[in-house]
């Protein structure tokens, strides 16, 4: 009996990549049933179109770096980008929209950077913006949700939904503004509760936009999940949500025709928990140590607040994320831990004989 | 209870404690062969004291280790030594170490012991050399000498006993806890006293050992008061609570600085297997020779702790314990987290060997690709040196030594917690000691080249050094040259005759000549010996002819008394001729008082003696002159005679017995003239 030379450790926890990717996706469903109960069948044709593309544009790059295409794909990370992609963009766009996001979050943002674990920035944020600068008209077409619908209108079917995405059909009978959108472009002059007072979008609305309101609380029960389970540690979302809380509650001047929108709106709509639990905690482009992540998630929450407001984009996650990735290697250079036996942090530039 | 703290990080791996502790530590039937490892504590290997064929008692010391109280290593059972040769030892490099196979009789006959019950009478220093002697080492896991670790010169506050055991399957502590704990609270005391009575003594334990807790409780209860006091700290089970450096935060709340070690805090740490083996050492005289080991895994149906000869073959205790080797998959010494897999079962026992895990294939993990790091940071909150292994990581693939020193990498403990929770199979902790082991290397060379670079540059200012030397001594020779060229020129010899020669010479004596005053001063130096010397010789010569001595020893001493004579007036002359003539140099054939070229001296010093004795014989009377010729004479038979008898050779003892006859004929003759000379006076 003749063995072969294995190193130690000789056992290993039950977590594996995969399993962490599987979770993640799992952990989405709550968001994208609520995404599909109220704006129809868009976000799953986008799901489709995006995890068919992402995962053709992946074995495509392995395979043209001549390595094992099941072995990379099968880490399930493109599939993850391409679910986090499909339901960041518009229910029922077009479908060349979701494969330029898709292609452009795979090709560019991950594999010409060197797969998994070497991007610095977030993929899917990559793909979201490029499309978001190339097309805008495409981007700002939203849906109205299902509870302002005509009754007898409904989503689109199955069918109609697939026109529409191959670009036979049209989605006026059902586009709308989202409540980001519709704040920062509807205001004109109206104090912010007798705006809410006038939008149907606001006042049939619980706490933040009818519709959007429940996206974002599914979103942020899958989660809430995800922290249960161990997947990534509070201290990223909760830093993010409690920055821009702050902001909103700073710069709330008691809903006057110029303010920046209520700590509620900020919260609970647009792509806030969507992206304090699923985009930003994307460990491969966000800090290392968890006071570098109490830092970015932040900054982040600051920068979303600073675009939303007074930049020109009604939803500023994406960027805000985008520009977050730009900083972690700083902030980590400057939150590295202490270390057992030594008095103080060091720098990571800090050199040994310096 | 005492207080504990918390260490940060660490993991939570399942515990497979229970399956080896269902019975009592067990021993095993004596092995036929056993191969005792020269290499089996930290530092140098051990030279053999035993030569092949020699028979062995049980106990007997066999190796030692060279340097102050280095360990020594003794035979674990009576018998033979039938080989010290090479072969295959359980460490992670696979290379073979030097063993001495011994040969078993049978009888396992002890040598003579010698217990020290009161130990508290023997100098501390005495105890630590006898410790050395009896090979006691550190069995926690690194062999360290027990006896060098314990002669700290630095004043002790916390004798730490490491009683944790912190990795999942290994036993063998908690069953010597559950059985032996009385023996343990000698070996602290014994421990305590060899450290100069520390003011603590405190027994770390997890709260996974609940009966090896309450075995240590009841012999504490039943210890006397009079004997110091040790304290238990039980702490939560958490993989890696055991290592020293996290025993000490958690007992004390202190980290011990990076690079440091305990005894800088006044802390010594020991394991509870070391401290009973130094309590059968002292208190029962027996030397290391055997420890707890566990053999556990589910391809052995018997999974227990035994006490084991160091040097049993492995394949007899997987034997013993049911191995079925169809299940088995991985062959473990020591626990899953930090042991080393072994390629096969044909490896003897060492004094480190705590543990074996017989794994099937639904215990190890198995092996699997590694995928990129996706830096999701378990293996930073699993860390417990509050390290961050995915940047150490990154920098470990890339070889960027500088940055791997920059986060810390020898704080690494190499726990392996890191690689248990990695999601993505990597290795990180082989990254680590391999990072760990090329930057070691580059050091060792580093210092090599500064040292050969050194050496070259002392050696480039020495070669300098010569040759401006040499330039000077040029220099000199020139100028010296020169002035006897001018010198020179005023004499009218041909440059290349060997008396101008000589003249030539003599003028550059002359030119290093000495003042007339110092010369004056040799002179009268010369005169005063001269003097003393002819004053001697008057005596002995006195002496003798009082005594009346016979002419054989009479002729030499008045030879030597004429020579001392001559040489007194020679100095006396020369000093009238210096006071007459003080402008005027020595003379141009210099004698032995003034001249100071060596050539010059050593010749004419031979040619004045040779004119000393010369003299000396024309002023002696014929008779005098037989004497001195036949006391000479004499003297060169009996070296002769001497020789001859001391030679072995048939040639040259012809040689010698032709050239000592013609000898002894001359002696004849000279006889035959001297009776003559004496008959005619």
């Amino acid at each position: 009996m003749v063995f072969k030379p294995v190193t130690s450790p000789h056992r290993h926890a039950a977590l594996s990549t995969a399993k962490v990717m599987q979770w993640v996706v799992a952990a989405l469903i709550p968001g994208i049933a609520v995404l599909t109960w109220q704006f129809g069948w868009g976000t799953l044709i986008n799901i489709v179109i995006a995890t068919a593309t992402a995962l053709i544009c992946e074995a495509a790059i392995v395979a043209l770096r001549r390595r094992s295409v099941r072995f990379y794909l099968q880490d399930f990370s493109a599939v993850v980008t391409a679910f986090l992609l499909a339901v960041a963009l518009p229910p029922l766009a077009p479908w060349w929209l979701v494969v330029v996001a898709s292609a452009s979050a795979i090709v560019v943002a991950k594999q010409s950077y060197g797969g998994l674990g070497y991007n610095p920035f977030n993929p899917a944020m990559v793909g979201y913006v490029v499309v978001l600068i190339s097309f805008p008209l495409e981007m700002s077409s939203w849906l109205t949700p299902v509870a302002l619908l005509p009754t007898e209108l409904g989503h689109a079917g199955v069918v109609e939904a697939l026109a529409v995405v191959t670009g036979s059909g049209g989605i006026d009978a059902w586009s709308g503004a989202t409540p980001l959108d519709l704040f920062k472009h509807g205001l004109n002059g109206q104090l912010v509760s007798d705006f809410y007072a006038n939008t149907t979008l606001f006042s049939q609305a619980a706490f933040a936009g009818v519709g959007w309101e429940w996206v974002n609380l599914a979103f942020l029960a899958g989660g809430a999940v995800l922290l249960a389970k161990g997947i990534f540690t509070w201290h990223a979302p909760l830093a993010m949500l409690s920055s821009l809380a702050v902001m909103a509650i700073v710069f709330w001047d008691g809903g006057s025709s110029n303010s920046g929108g209520s700590v509620w709106l900020h919260l609970f709509s647009g792509a806030t928990m969507l992206g304090a639990f699923f985009i930003i905690t994307d460990p491969v482009s966000s800090a290392v140590s968890v006071r570098g992540r109490l830092i970015f998630g932040a900054l982040i929450g600051v920068l979303i607040y600073l675009i939303r407001v007074w930049g020109n984009y009604p939803d500023g996650v994406a960027f805000a994320v985008l520009l977050g990735n730009f900083a972690a290697p700083f902030i980590d250079n400057y939150t590295l831990p202490r270390s057992y036996g030594h008095q103080r942090a060091k720098r990571a530039t800090e050199l040994p004989n310096e | 209870m005492r207080k504990v703290w918390e260490t940060p990080g660490g993991i939570h791996p399942a515990e497979n404690k229970a399956q080896s502790v269902t019975r009592p530590i067990g021993y095993l039937p004596l092995p036929e062969r056993l191969w005792v490892a020269l290499n089996q504590h930290a530092g140098p290997a051990a030279k053999p004291l035993v030569a092949v064929g020699d028979d062995v008692l049980k106990g007997q010391i066999i190796a030692r280790s060279e340097g102050d109280r280095g360990t020594a290593l003794h035979a674990p059972s009576s018998g033979r030594v039938v080989a010290i040769a090479p072969r295959a030892i359980a460490h992670p490099s696979g290379l073979p170490a030097e063993c001495i196979e011994i040969l078993c009789d049978g009888r396992d006959q002890w040598i003579d012991l010698y217990p020290i019950e009161n130990y508290r009478n023997t100098e501390p220093s005495a105890l630590l050399d006898l410790l050395a002697e009896r090979g006691v080492a550190g069995l926690g896991g690194a062999g360290f000498p027990t006896a060098i670790k314990l002669a700290t010169d630095r004043p002790t506050e916390l004798l730490l006993v490491n009683a944790t055991e912190c990795e999942p399957y290994i036993t063998a502590d908690d069953s010597l806890l559950r059985e032996r704990a009385d023996q343990l609270l000698q070996g602290i005391d014994i421990a305590s006293y060899l450290l100069g009575d520390p003011a603590e003594r405190i027994i770390g334990i997890e709260d996974n050992k609940p009966e090896a807790i309450a075995a240590l409780r009841a012999a504490l209860a039943a210890r006397s008061d009079q004997l110091p006091a040790v304290e238990l700290a039980i702490f939560p089970t958490k993989y890696p609570s055991g290592g020293e450096k996290q025993l000490i935060q958690i007992v004390t709340g202190q980290e011990l600085p990076s690079g440091a070690l305990p005894a800088q805090l006044g802390i010594v740490c020991q394991n509870v297997g070391t401290l009973y083996a130094l309590k059968r050492a002292v208190v029962d005289g027996e030397p290391l020779i055997s420890r707890i080991t566990t053999v556990t895994g589910k391809a052995c149906t018997i999974n227990g702790n035994y006490e084991t000869l160091i040097g049993t073959p492995l394949t007899d205790l997987l034997t013993h314990s049911q191995l079925d080797p169809n299940r088995l998959e991985r062959l473990i010494m020591g626990g899953p987290m930090m042991g080393i897999a072994l390629p096969d079962s044909d490896l003897p026992i060492v004094k480190t060997s705590n543990c074996f895990i017989a794994a099937d294939n639904t215990e190890v993990a198995p092996e699997q690709p590694a995928q990129p790091c996706i830096r999701c940071g378990l293996c930073a909150e699993a860390c417990p040196a509050t390290l961050l292994p995915q940047q150490l990581f990154w920098h470990a693939q890339s070889q960027q030594h500088d940055k791997l020193e920059a986060h810390n990498l020898f704080d690494c403990i190499e726990c392996g917690a890191c690689s248990y929770v990695c999601p993505s199979n990597i290795p990180l902790v082989q990254y680590f000691r391999a990072g760990k082991g090329e930057i070691r290397q580059q050091r060792a060379e580093k210092a090599k080249s500064d040292f050969a670079r050194e050496r070259f540059e002392f050696r480039q200012q020495r070669l300098e050094q010569q040759e401006r030397d040499k330039q000077a001594k040029r220099e000199a020779r020139k100028l010296a040259a020169q002035q006897a060229k001018e010198a020179q020129s005023e004499a009218s010899a041909p440059a290349d005759s060997a008396a101008a020669l000589i003249a030539a010479a003599q003028v550059r004596a002359a030119a290093r000549t000495a003042s007339p005053e110092q010369q004056r001063e040799k002179l009268t130096r010369a005169i005063a010996s001269s003097e003393a010397r002819l004053q001697r010789a008057n005596e002995k010569v006195t002496e003798a002819q009082q005594s009346g001595c016979d002419d054989a020893t009479l002729q030499p001493l008045l030879a030597a008394q004429a020579s001392a004579q001559q040489k007194l007036t020679q100095a006396e002359a020369k000093l009238a001729e210096l006071s007459a003539d003080p402008g005027k140099g020595p003379s141009p054939a210099p004698t032995q008082a003034d001249s100071q070229s060596p050539e010059i001296d050593a010749a004419s010093r031979a040619i004045a003696k040779a004119r000393a004795t010369a003299a000396a014989r024309e002023a002696l009377s014929p008779v005098e002159k037989i004497a001195a010729d036949l006391a000479a004479l004499n003297k060169r038979v009996e070296k002769l005679r001497d020789k001859l008898a001391a030679c072995e050779e048939a040639e040259q003892r012809e040689l010698l017995a032709s050239s000592l006859a013609k000898l002894e004929a001359k002696q004849a003759s000279l006889q035959e003239q001297q009776r003559a000379l004496n008959n005619g006076i």
